[in-house]
């Protein structure tokens, strides 16, 4: 049993090991081994060329992550927090985004930006913001999240291997879960970085999660299913593109579907998913789609943020609005 | 002189020892003093231990699970104590997360940050009342809000004169890198702002040495701005007030802008979340130990016979009075309503949030009713 953290650090050793072209680079992952020791020792075992301490510098990190990926390399930045992304947004929405359609397909940028998001951890401001609706916002980035230690170890190293640009979101609050992971599994044939996965399955309804929540929304199954209610529960693991199939195909047999996510509701992810389904559902609904998500507020102070994130009550509140309907 | 500095000459008025000199000329042609009455020396004494006194409570508050996190000054209450008493009352202060000291020294109740600190809220205080804006954790994003503040002190013709007004901005070795504090360098050249960027290098930013972030001693950055910069002994508590009194009057006769390099040691942890044995050796610790900017100011005390035994215990006994108010205060901070989650989001308010608001209070309710 390893936790998702270190399952991230087994992940990211194996790319080092398979590409020589991987370099890793960020804010305290060399010495230190990152703030939340997910790049622990790979300094040590693969040199300062390979796992480069930074200048404290965003827009640094990943400006020249494009200019490395132009010579060739593979670089997968570290972002320390979610909220300390912005001074890198220019760099990822204006260059990392539209290099390969600029230049006619010539140039790839395989970059690999992780950045550990969301709350639930106690921090103070920045440290706990969910801003993937941002990047997924954005044509010519790819957008993923893991939500366990089996997906954390193989979706990094799909991630890198990957030739589009991957934001690579890590759910921090999960990263002291614990699974069972197959080191030695074979990438090749190792479920697609892209693909959705039903990971409970049920007949009466559809919860979709990703990230931080895909616990919350099995744990609301198990509740449910006490009260009879057998709830699907999808992890959409890729939030662009995202596996519209696999949703589809669960909605139309269950006919409710519920998205639930940590980022405010307004223009987030599940408003886009909730207008696809409607679109392309519409005639298996028996209920709205409906979220669960933070409100429209900046994310508050730790000692109050339990009522801000999406928790089983709300969860299953949704669910019986959906059969209520 | 320290043998770190020495190489690019730093102002010091009190070394290691407690030996001081009345005035020194610096790099930049200046001839940096203090001329303080013996009250004025007892007074940063009292300033800089009582501000340590009530760091360590938060220190132990952190460890004791009552904060949710805590940034250290120690080590760095000369730096601190020293530029925050050059400022005058009209003097506006721009802090990163780590001046406790400074914000002391303004004369404001210590409890200000610890409500950030303990996650009750986000810091909640009016910059314009204090004359201290609210701490920020984005690294270097306050360098640009100080110049832009400095810019409308100009605009509004308040420099110029012995009680104009100047405007100063903390930050980190680490924070110098960021964009946007060279474009805050850029910007306070360029509109010649009554800003002091006064950059505290205690020689980490978390597990980063300072050579990680530049070439060239941090000071001369400044040369390529079109403004003058100085090294000053960030744990000399004199030196420290005299190159920043010296640079506030720069700015606010409109002189423009200066850069302030206090060398110093982040003497801690980064925050209480961190562990320096990973990146650091305690030899290294213990050679700035011997720098400690308190015993260097009780040692001159001493050796001029301005203070004694009496005075010292007087000190730490006040201050250990200060550190427990401060706790009893900080464990009886009152924890918000879960709908003021919705409080404050616009000024003008949204009736989208209204709506949010609304559903929130009821969900809640119907708790209470299956509850009771
Ligand atoms: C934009 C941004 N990136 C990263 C961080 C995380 N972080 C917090 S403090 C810190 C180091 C700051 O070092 P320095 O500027 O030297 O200030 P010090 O903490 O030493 O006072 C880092 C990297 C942050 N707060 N903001
Ligand atoms: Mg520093």
């Amino acid at each position: 049993m390893i936790t998702l953290g270190k399952a991230l650090n087994h992940g990211l050793r194996r790319a080092l090991e398979d590409d020589p072209k991987v370099v890793i680079m960020g804010e305290d992952v060399g010495k230190l081994g990152g703030v939340f020791r997910i790049t622990d020792g790979l300094q040590k075992d693969f040199g300062e060329n390979r796992v480069i301490d930074t200048p404290l510098a965003e827009a640094g990190i990943v400006g020249t992550a494009v200019g490395l990926a132009i010579r060739g390399f593979r670089p997968v930045c570290e972002i320390q927090f979610d909220g300390f992304v912005f001074p890198a947004y220019n760099q990822i929405v204006a260059q990392v985004a539209k290099m390969h359609y600029r230049s006619k397909g010539k140039l790839r940028l395989p970059i690999t930006i992780r950045i550990p998001y969301g709350g639930g951890i106690g921090a103070v401001e920045h440290h706990s913001e969910s801003p993937e609706a941002y990047f997924a916002h954005t044509p010519g980035l790819k957008v993923v999240t893991c939500s366990n230690p089996v997906d954390a170890y193989t979706m990094i190293q799909q991630a890198i291997a990957s030739d589009d640009p991957v934001i690579f979101f890590e759910p921090k609050r999960r990263y002291w879960e614990k699974g069972e992971v197959d080191l030695d599994a074979p990438l090749s044939g190792a479920f697609p970085l892209h693909s959705a996965r039903v990971v409970r399955p049920g007949g009466d309804a559809t919860l979709l999660a990703y990230g931080p929540m895909v616990r919350v929304a099995l744990d609301a199954a198990s509740a449910a299913a006490e009260d009879g209610r057998e709830l699907e529960v999808i992890d959409v693991r890729s939030l662009s593109p995202i596996d519209y199939p696999v949703i589809f195909e669960s909605v139309r047999r269950t006919g409710r579907a519920v998205v639930v996510h940590e980022a405010p509701g307004n223009v987030g992810l599940g408003a886009e998913i909730a207008a696809r389904i409607t679109e392309e559902c519409f005639y298996s609904l028996e209920a709205p789609v409906l979220r669960v998500t933070g409100y429209d507020i900046p994310y508050p102070a730790a000692r109050i943020e339990e009522e801000y994130l999406p928790d089983l009550d709300r969860v299953l509140d949704a669910v019986d609005r959906s059969f209520g309907w | 002189m320290d043998q770190h500095g020495a190489a690019d000459g730093f102002v010091q008025l009190l070394n290691p020892e407690g030996d001081h000199v009345d005035s020194v000329t610096g790099p930049d042609g200046v001839t940096y003093a203090v001329d303080f009455t013996d009250d004025e020396y007892r007074g940063l004494y009292q300033d800089m231990v009582t501000v340590r006194r009530l760091d360590a409570e938060g220190v132990a508050l952190q460890r004791q699970g009552e904060l949710g996190l805590w940034a250290s000054l120690l080590g760095q209450e000369a730096a601190q104590v020293g530029s925050g008493r050059a400022l005058q009352p009209q003097d506006m202060a721009f802090p990163t997360y780590r001046e406790h000291g400074v914000l002391y020294c303004r004369g404001i109740d210590p409890i200000m940050p610890f409500g950030l600190f303990r996650g009750v809220d986000q810091g909640g205080w009016d910059p314009n009342e204090f004359k201290f804006n609210q701490y920020t954790i984005v690294i270097g994003s306050q360098t640009l809000h100080a110049t832009g503040y400095a810019m409308g002190v100009t605009m509004e013709g308040r420099t110029g004169s012995d009680d104009g007004e100047a405007v100063i901005a903390y930050f980190g070795d680490g924070a110098s890198s960021q964009g946007e504090v060279n474009e805050a360098f850029v910007w306070s050249g360029v509109f010649n702002a009554p800003v002091v960027f006064f950059c505290q290098n205690n020689q980490y930013a978390i597990s980063a040495a300072a050579e990680r972030q530049t070439r060239v001693p941090l000071f001369r950055r400044a040369g390529g701005y079109g403004f003058p910069g100085i090294r000053v002994d960030g744990n000399d508590v004199l030196a420290s007030y005299a190159v920043t009194r010296a640079a506030l009057d720069h700015a606010r006769h409109g002189q423009g802008p200066k850069l302030i390099e206090a060398y110093t040691y982040r003497m801690g942890a980064h925050t209480s979340s961190d562990d320096p044995t990973r990146y650091r050796m305690a030899g290294e610790v213990e050679a700035w130990k011997a720098k400690d900017p308190i015993s260097r100011l009780k040692a001159f005390l001493v050796k001029q016979r301005i203070a004694g035994d009496d005075f010292f215990a007087q000190v730490e006994d006040d201050a250990r009075k200060a550190a427990l108010d401060l706790r009893e205060r900080v464990l009886a901070m009152p924890d918000r309503q879960p709908v003021e989650l919705f409080d404050h989001v616009y000024p003008t308010g949204s009736p989208e949030l209204d709506a949010q608001r609304r559903w929130f209070t009821g969900y809640h309710a119907s708790f209470d009713s299956t509850d009771g």
